[in-house]
């Protein structure tokens, strides 16, 4: 039976060589970013302080969400025995192999944040539990066996360290692989995965509600740890579509066709939709029950300097998808994909800003050199550290088992 | 001879079905329909079969979903029974929009079902029509149209050359289960 007697000559040896005018690029961004985050922390106006910190959240909590996204995305092709993604798992594999630096820049970010009260000054103040204090807050004491300085701490270090932990070894067997061939490590790394999925599962919500939801600790959404959830896997699934572009478009990857890209544009398709769910389960639930203990989020988000973003977050994350990615001619060409992909990963930005500014910098909210520069930083940085990474390691991981049925993949 | 209606090559191998493919292409000799029991990949390209229309009669469908899942909800909600619910306006679109959501998914599937089995004759009591069952176990079949295409020695030894098993003259189009 001679059913796979098709001839490659793909070189699955070749790495990415990150120089030139990408690397230059993404280090004069780290530069930028700096600059900005040294005037703003610097400034002698505590307004500006509390924003730059709100900036770096933001920024932080969204880097560190998409290299987790890159360790969801590999864990899930393990388990699922998925082997249209084989050519290209080794993309994801350099951004979650970067978790473990994502992780410990935001939990300096959180720590600094609270310390200095600059972040989560909510239910991290002098008083508020203290029931003879002025400062006495009922509803932040009625919380305080979960929303306790250590016990944040020690969450954000159990969870971004496990996450961290499965990422590392992930990619590691997956390097092993190459050299030593075999399905020792592929069986390994579905074990790994299945174990990892269980747990990422269960905490990413508690996660998200420590990190961003806490903000404004009064208010709570049992749908706020999937909102969040679904907004990390369309970043994710996004920077994962533009960085195989942009290194396709370098000359490299050429076993990685539209087909593999097609696939990659409906999971962005479909979890935009899924976004959308989400968030709107959230939103009519609450508006419907109209109890003000939960409106106030939205009432807050629905002040004049809010509303506009508050409509756009919807427009740029919901329609643009749905009207840009549903016909198949477009979501098989690279460059409309790769259009949509970058939209949404600042559609996401905008997202994780209507999240995070109302609870920190109120009504001082801004968007300038701060805000600008700061993501900038971080997409250099990010973008610095994925490339080294992904430069180290051959583009295909050789050995892996289903290798052989990505490159036939065709839909 | 002359009453042979379609010509069957019967493959035991994908491979080589797709090698026949090319060959009576290169002869310009028109294949009808190729019938497997397994998807092949690259098959709709190599014999220029035109995208399913599918995605049309699922817009249609999902349309009408909308309008009538949006209709019944303004019928009860706001002209035949208004009540009034949290004090909330009548004709309040948030919570008209997961009843709308759900209608539309539900007219689009069952219409694309619906399309499906009408386009494919495939309502129930009807006997399947296929013009050779092993197709649907172990076969690879093209069919060739045996009144467009005159040359049937040539056709035989093409498809012999390609790896077929057997060649069938058939006098009918479909062979039936009963």
């Amino acid at each position: 039976m001679g059913t796979h007697n098709h001839h490659h000559d793909y070189n699955f040896g070749e790495k990415f060589q990150f120089a030139g005018i990408a690397k230059i690029l993404s280090l004069v961004g780290i530069a930028v970013g700096v600059v900005a985050i040294a005037i703003g922390l610097l400034s002698s106006d505590h307004i500006m302080v509390e924003r730059t910190y709100a900036n770096l959240l933001l920024m932080g909590y969204y880097f560190t969400c998409v290299c987790a996204a890159g360790a969801f995305f590999l864990a899930l092709q393990f388990v699922t025995q998925s082997g249209w993604s084989a050519g290209l798992i080794r993309i994801p594999q350099a951004m979650a192999s970067v978790l473990p630096i994502a992780a410990v820049i935001l939990f300096v970010i959180v720590g600094l944040g609270l310390f200095t009260h600059n972040l989560y000054h909510h239910w991290h103040a002098d008083g508020l539990m203290d029931e003879n204090s002025p400062n006495y807050d009922a509803l932040v004491a009625g919380k305080q066996a979960f929303l306790n300085v250590p016990g944040f701490l020690i969450r954000q270090i159990l969870f971004m360290g496990s996450y961290s932990i499965f990422a590392f070894i992930l990619a590691k067997l997956s390097y092993q692989e190459d050299l030593e061939g075999g399905l020792n490590s592929y069986k390994k790394s579905f074990k790994l995965s299945a174990l990892f999925l269980v747990i990422f599962g269960f905490t990413t919500p508690i996660w998200s509600f420590d990190t961003v939801m806490s903000l404004e600790a009064h208010w709570f959404s049992t749908m706020f740890g999937w909102y969040n959830f679904a907004a990390m896997w369309v970043s994710g699934l996004a920077t994962i579509i533009i960085i195989i572009i942009l290194v396709k478009k370098a000359g490299y990857l050429s076993w990685v066709n539209e087909n593999h890209l097609h696939d990659l544009g409906k999971l962005l398709f479909g979890f935009s939709i899924f976004w959308t769910y989400v968030w709107f389960a959230q939103f009519m639930l609450i508006w419907y029950s109209n109890i003000p203990e939960e409106t106030v989020y939205f009432y807050k988000r629905w002040e004049p300097e809010y509303k506009p973003w508050f409509w756009l977050n919807i427009i740029i994350n919901f329609v643009a998808p749905l009207l840009l990615l549903v016909d198949r001619s477009r979501i098989r060409s690279s460059s409309a994909l790769l259009f949509t992909a970058i939209l949404l990963l600042c559609g996401h930005w905008l997202d994780y800003y209507i999240m995070i500014m109302p609870g920190t910098v109120e009504s001082h909210r801004g968007f300038g050199f701060i805000e600008i520069g700061t993501a900038i930083g971080f997409v250099g940085l990010f973008t610095f550290l994925v490339m080294s990474k992904l430069s180290k390691h051959p583009l295909a991981p050789k050995n892996h088992p289903f290798l052989e049925e990505s490159l036939h993949h065709q839909i | 001879m002359s009453n042979t209606k379609y010509i069957l090559g019967s493959f035991a191998d994908p491979d080589e079905m797709m090698h026949g493919i090319d060959k009576l292409q290169a002869n310009n000799i028109g294949i009808y329909d190729c019938f497997t029991p397994m998807p092949i990949h690259g098959i709709e390209d190599k014999l220029g079969v035109k995208p399913s229309r599918l995605p049309i009669a699922a817009f249609c469908f999902g349309a009408l979903g909308t309008c009538l899942g949006f209709s019944l909800l303004y019928y009860t909600m706001a002209y035949d029974w208004p009540m009034n619910i949290g004090g909330k306006p009548s004709l309040s679109l948030p919570n008209f929009v997961p009843v709308t959501f759900e209608v539309t998914i539900l007219l689009c599937a069952l219409g694309m079902v619906a399309t499906f089995f009408f386009r494919n004759h495939l309502f129930p009591g009807r006997a399947p029509r296929v013009m050779d069952v092993r197709a649907s176990d172990d076969r690879f079949i093209i069919a060739i149209d045996a009144r467009e295409n005159t040359d049937h020695t040539l056709i035989e030894s093409l498809l012999k050359d390609a790896g077929a098993v057997e060649v069938k003259y058939n006098e009918r189009k479909y062979v039936s289960y009963e």
